[in-house]
């Protein structure tokens, strides 16, 4: 039975042994706090974590390759700027799952909220369910498989990275696209101001199969997504367009 | 930011604790929604003809039994009016236009916060847990109820600014999010022969559905038409005498989260306020989708 103490550094030492968090009995600021007394330490260490129930930044800031698993639903940014960690969220995920996320894995069992991986600079995000809207929005490195369908507007602004989504895409997919890459499996409700489909080449469903591969899903054929990308006729200047400023 | 909330039961045993239940949910948005607290519990249905009306003093410290002796002698086979604080429910044998006109003559200090046969709507400034705790709303039992949490962002904090708002006979709106054109509609509704009573935009909003009913649209088509001309960011959940709906803005930047299982079906603004209910780790979840009427009926 773990203790509610106000977090002396005694009691964080012996929850951080423990590496169990029962959020009904211990407070989040405890398991984030004990978490972060990891940062910059190489240590691999398995962390389990329970009762949840819709809290909000989960296991966010971590910064050490821990192995988290977070049994339950939880609300926003869980994983938030995750570092290094590999952390499994066994349910769904709010608002802004593995936001800002710069290295590491990020795995949700169920469903991922929006902006899921917002502006995530690397690391893999893998969301086994669906995603909602805005999924990937302003990415600059990451890469995001999703096992099934995202909502509209995903991959807005993405800057760098990439987005495997298995199932459907829903509209404006792409919108204001960098230089990101989109492969899509199903069908797309619609493509956002300059994104553009592109040809698949034999490369680029190799990369596809290796991001599943990575991903761990199985089950689905690399062949047959679709490539989409920038246009770059929005982000470069065009003298065509002068009036326009 | 706001926080929603709304239980709908499919079983005695979520009736007898509905208003516990939504408590609890309410408790959950406080983060999301600090300013004012509302609920809307359908409840104790009116016999035969028999219109329920809850009423709202804006002066504090009001004379609710000798306005239950008034009212039993303006209207003839009155119920005995229940007082709770500053609000009190009544029902009369007479229809709610009749009783809207009474009050606006003889008891302008009062306001309507609802009418109809089952809906009663308490709505007071401050904190989830003070505000149900003054109503006593953990003790209600019911069909189906509303709650929100306002965390005021475009007008003040007041009574009359919080929500759920009233859009006719058992019917009233809570809202997360924020319109952009709510005083051209204003103006177009105050035409249209609609009162107001605040600056504030989600009346509006429950002002136009109001409207669109009484031009003679089911609610599906209101909401559907909702999507026209209302332009802004919103979550609304709609209570109906039978059951509720949710509807979201295009955009949708506004969270929704719905779950259901055999007892009940609940909507929140986050899963966290779902996660109070019983059975909640084995519900099945999801998010509604944008510009789609959801609704649910007993």
């Amino acid at each position: 039975m773990l203790g509610t103490g106000t977090g002396d550094g005694l009691q964080l030492e012996s929850l951080k042994l423990m590496r169990l968090f029962n959020l009904d009995e211990v407070s989040l600021r405890e398991l984030n706090q004990a978490l972060h007394d990891c940062n910059g330490s190489d240590e691999a260490s398995a962390w389990t974590v329970t009762n949840t129930k819709g809290k909000h930044a989960v296991a966010a800031g971590i910064d050490a390759p821990l192995e988290v698993t977070v049994n339950g639903h939880v609300g926003y940014y869980c994983a938030g700027m995750n570092k290094q960690g590999q952390v499994t969220i066994r349910g769904n995920a709010g608002p802004g799952v593995a936001e800002n996320m710069m290295s590491g894995l990020v795995r949700v069992t169920g469903n991922a909220s929006q902006y899921a991986g917002a502006s995530a600079h690397g690391g893999l995000l893998v969301i086994e369910g669906n995603a909602g809207s805005r999924c990937g929005i302003s990415m600059k490195g990451v890469d995001i498989v999703v096992r099934g369908s995202i909502g509209h507007m995903g991959a807005f602004m993405a800057q760098k990275g990439r987005m495997v989504i298995c199932g459907d895409a829903g509209g404006a997919l792409g919108d204001s696209l960098y230089e990101a890459r989109i492969f899509v499996k199903g069908e797309v409700a619609g493509l956002g101001a300059d994104c553009v489909e592109k040809p698949m080449a034999e490369e680029h469903e190799r990369e596809v199969a290796q991001l599943l591969e990575q991903a761990g899903i199985s089950g689905v054929d690399a062949a047959g997504f679709r490539r989409y990308g920038s246009a770059r006729k929005l982000y470069h200047f065009n003298i065509d367009n002068v009036d326009a400023y | 930011m706001c926080g929603i909330v709304g239980l709908f039961s499919k079983s005695p045993s979520i009736e007898n604790h509905l208003g516990e239940l939504l408590a609890r949910m309410l408790i959950e948005m406080t983060e999301r929604g600090p300013d004012s607290t509302g609920v809307a519990v359908y409840r104790d249905r009116a016999p035969g003809s028999m219109t329920k009306i809850t009423l709202l003093s804006r002066d504090g410290e009001f004379d609710w039994q000798g306005m239950n002796d008034e009212v039993s002698r303006v209207f003839p086979g009155s119920g005995s009016l229940k007082s709770a604080e500053n609000h009190a429910v009544v029902t009369i044998d007479a229809p709610a236009s009749r009783f809207r006109e009474w009050v606006a003559g003889e008891h302008p200090e009062l306001y309507i916060n609802s009418t109809g046969t089952s809906m009663e709507i308490y709505k007071e400034k401050g904190l989830p847990s003070d505000v149900v705790d003054r109503f006593g709303v953990s003790a209600m039992q019911g069909t189906h109820a509303l709650g929100h949490t306002r965390m005021a962002t475009e007008s003040r904090v007041t009574t009359e600014h919080s929500h759920p708002f009233s859009t006719g006979e058992d019917l009233c709106l809570v809202h997360n999010g924020s319109l952009s054109n709510h005083n051209r509609l204003r103006e177009f509704l105050v035409k249209q022969g609609l009162d107001f009573y605040t600056d504030n935009d989600s009346e509006v909003a429950a002002g136009y559905l109001t409207w669109r009913l009484r031009e003679g649209m089911s609610l599906d088509e209101a909401l559907q038409a909702a999507l026209l001309d209302l332009d802004g960011f919103y979550t609304f959940a709609i209570g109906t005498r039978d059951g509720f709906a949710v509807l979201r803005d295009p955009i949708a930047c506004k969270p929704a989260v719905m779950a259901e299982t055999g007892d009940w079906v609940a909507m929140a603004s986050e899963y966290r306020a779902i996660a109070v209910l019983p059975g909640a780790d084995q519900a099945e979840c999801w998010e509604p989708e944008p510009a789609t009427v959801y609704s649910w009926s007993h």
